[in-house]
């Protein structure tokens, strides 16, 4: 069974986002298929973490659809995105540095004991068994994540993210603050994931991550969509190329060519 | 002992090895270290000023008042670590203090009356405080919302309460003074008939060890249940004791306060009590009114703080504002719902503050802002955002009013109290900042 045979998980249509009069995103279309994962590159500012802050709720936006599993919703916030199984790793992480582990990974999804009051031994429990699967050395359950290590705010961080079921999984530059044995360690977890099934948006800068993770690759230029390709067709020069010019390969002058080349010596 | 077989070993759980230094004793009690440090300097406070008043200053009588005197400010205090923690501010306490503290004496000496609810009339005092109570709430809604959902910045919001509702006490009773509360409504402010009495005190603290070891014994049991490693027995036992001689103390110390002679002597008479035993009535007063409600609004504010959901957003947004809004958690109405607690716990300070007047005048609970702010901060709570707990709130505003009445005890005027509780906290903030840049 090809890709387009089957329905997508998620479908991005005609999306719009304009700062003022600066469009940060046009009329972008995007899909994406379960198991499947998506590299979005593209230079600062090119739009992809405006695109993907539409899909988890973060920033409305101004016109343009989403489905999921072809039925249209709508996301006006975080909350409506967690409902639909849309999970989001930030770039910033987005935790409360002041609170712990268990706390950051149930916020705003608390476990509750049957008056209401949080189930704070339960919700430590399952951190437990969910960080002991994701960073088996982890044991500062009781302290703020202030405390921890870039690589163990990172694990909370997908931790959350994967707890919840997530079938559609936003990770926005998960290695870019992470030493080489933890860029690894998010490389096999991406794997692992996606042979779950689950799909993925990976946002990211380093075009090896992104040629070794992803199945298809969109590249992003100045808000729109340059092209959206499968990764055996194209090589990183292609990709890079994109990135820089905001033209598919074929579009290329040789003129242009030349000076990418010379810019990228 | 059995320290190994209480610790189930969890997957990737090291072990903390057996440490016998004082620092790491004290570490396995998982005591909170700040507020412990608290507490002596309060005891050090307090021995410092009973010395210069050669004793004077620990006798009952004296130290029950220190304590009434502590609990608007203190009350008020908790509900500000939350807004404080939340990064927003309120400045309108003190005149919100005074609006409803004029709401309840003109409630009970002409409003009521008006619409045919005599003197006479059953729970008039619970009446007037629940009016107060949800004029505070009101109040305060109104004021979060407009912080919350217009966006306005809570230091102007709140600086404009202070200015306007200020203003609205004198339009009240056009700059008159009120007085004359029900007789039931004044016992909301303590003294000898506005205590609990004795063996109610005793009971109280009774209640009070049985909660102590019922936390720790409940404490235990969950962390045994999803196998996570506890405290040695020696620390539970340690915490248990210590907890509940602290609290039998307190009671035995509100205990040895006695009604004053004319007073037993009086009520005597009148309920026919017979005649007076040997050396004269000698009735424990317990614990006043008042102090029962600091208690309760304590233990409330910290349950709801450290169990319900709400604290944990509270503390979440000011850790993180993003991270709470990303979370999905509905910032806005729970800003505005800390200020809705603000004007509640005003309008039970306001309660006191005009029961213990026996009415109300134009300046009930000026300044109080400054006072409860300064609790707060003294008490742990940072600006910054995040941090801050409720029993060190009410800690600082037992620091600070213990200050203002050691100084006020040995003869140094209110000029001199403000000037040295300005530099106590500058002091004891420079010394938190200092040792939170260490620790980190």
């Amino acid at each position: 069974m090809t890709v387009a045979e089957r329905t997508p998980l998620v479908e991005m249509r005609n999306i719009n986002v304009a700062f003022g009069g600066v469009h940060a995103v046009l009329d972008v279309t995007v899909d994406l298929y379960a198991g499947e994962v998506i590299g979005l590159v593209g230079g600062n500012g090119a739009g992809k973490s405006t695109l993907m802050r539409v899909l988890s709720g973060a920033h409305p936006a101004d016109s343009g659809e989403i489905l999921v599993d072809s039925q249209p919703v709508t996301i006006r916030n975080p909350r409506d995105a967690k409902a639909y199984n849309i999970e989001t790793i930030y770039q910033t992480l987005a935790l409360a540095d002041n609170i712990d582990a268990p706390g950051n990974l149930f916020l705003g999804r608390e476990k509750t004991t049957r008056l209401g009051s949080m189930d704070d031994s339960a919700m430590e429990s399952e951190t437990r068994k969910v960080m002991g699967r994701l960073n088996p050395n982890f044991t500062r359950f009781k302290m703020p994540v202030r405390s921890l290590s870039g690589g163990q705010r990172q694990a909370v961080a997908i931790a959350r993210a994967v707890y919840f079921n997530a079938r559609i999984l936003i990770m926005d530059e998960p290695t870019a603050a992470l030493g080489p044995a933890e860029t690894a360690q998010v490389r096999n977890l991406v794997r692992q994931l996606k042979d779950e099934g689950i799909g993925i948006f990976l946002i990211s800068h380093d075009i090896h991550d992104v040629f070794d993770l992803s199945d298809r690759i969109s590249v992003m230029y100045h808000g729109r969509i340059v092209d959206t390709v499968g990764k055996a067709n194209v090589t990183p020069d292609d990709v890079l190329g994109m990135i820089i010019l905001g033209k598919k390969p074929g579009e290329v002058s040789e003129k242009e060519l030349a000076e990418l080349e010379l810019r990228t010596q | 002992m059995t320290n190994e077989a209480d610790a189930t070993p969890v997957s990737g759980q090291v072990q903390p090895p057996a440490r016998t230094s004082l620092r790491g004793l004290i570490a396995q009690t998982e005591i909170d270290l700040r507020l412990f440090g608290m507490l002596v300097a309060l005891g050090a406070i307090l021995l410092t000023f009973n010395i210069l008043s050669e004793g004077k200053l620990f006798q009952p009588t004296n130290m029950v008042t220190l304590a009434v005197q502590a609990t608007g400010v203190a009350i008020i205090a908790t509900g500000m670590v939350l807004v404080i923690v939340s990064r927003n501010i309120d400045l309108s306490v003190g005149s919100l203090v005074g609006v409803i503290a004029m709401t309840y004496a003109l409630l009970m000496t002409d409003w009521m009356p008006a619409l045919g609810i005599g003197a006479d009339f059953p729970f008039r005092w619970a009446i007037a405080l629940g009016l107060g109570i949800g004029l505070g709430a009101l109040v305060g809604g109104l004021q979060g919302y407009i912080i919350a959902y217009v966006g306005v910045p809570s230091f102007i919001v709140t600086l404009g309460g202070l200015l306007s509702i200020r203003g609205v006490v004198w339009y009240l009773s056009s700059g008159a003074a009120v007085s004359g509360l029900d007789p039931s409504f004044q016992l909301i402010g303590g003294g000898a008939q506005g205590s609990i009495g004795g063996a109610a005190t005793w009971i109280l603290g009774l209640v009070g060890c049985a909660a102590i070891v019922a936390l720790l014994v409940n404490g235990r049991r969950q962390r045994r249940r999803f196998g996570f490693p506890v405290r040695p027995m020696w620390a539970e036992a340690v915490i248990g004791v210590l907890g509940c001689v602290a609290v039998l103390g307190v009671a035995a110390f509100a205990n040895a306060n006695l009604w004053p002679e004319g007073l037993a002597n009086r009520i005597a008479v009148e309920q026919n009590w017979g005649p007076a035993p040997d050396g004269g009535w000698k009735i424990p007063t317990g614990f006043p009114n008042p102090i029962v409600l600091l208690i309760g609004v304590t233990l409330v504010m910290t349950w709801m703080a450290n169990r319900r959901r709400f604290g944990r957003y509270v503390y979440a947004y000011g850790g993180n504002p993003d991270a709470a809004e990303l979370a999905g958690i509905n910032t806005r109405w729970t800003i505005l719902k800390t200020y809705v607690l603000m004007g509640i716990l005003c309008a039970l300070a306001a309660a006191i503050a005009s029961a213990r007047l026996n009415g109300s005048t134009l300046d009930v609970g000026q300044s109080y802002e400054l006072y409860v702010i300064a609790a707060a901060v003294v008490g742990g709570t940072s600006f910054a955002g995040g941090i801050g707990t409720i029993p060190g709130a009410v800690l600082g505003a037992f620091v600070m009013q213990s200050l203002a009445y050691g100084l006020s005890f040995i003869g140094v005027n209110s000029p001199g109290q403000n000037v040295v509780a300005g530099i106590v906290l500058i002091v004891a903030v420079g010394f938190d900042t200092f040792n939170r840049r260490r620790g980190s």
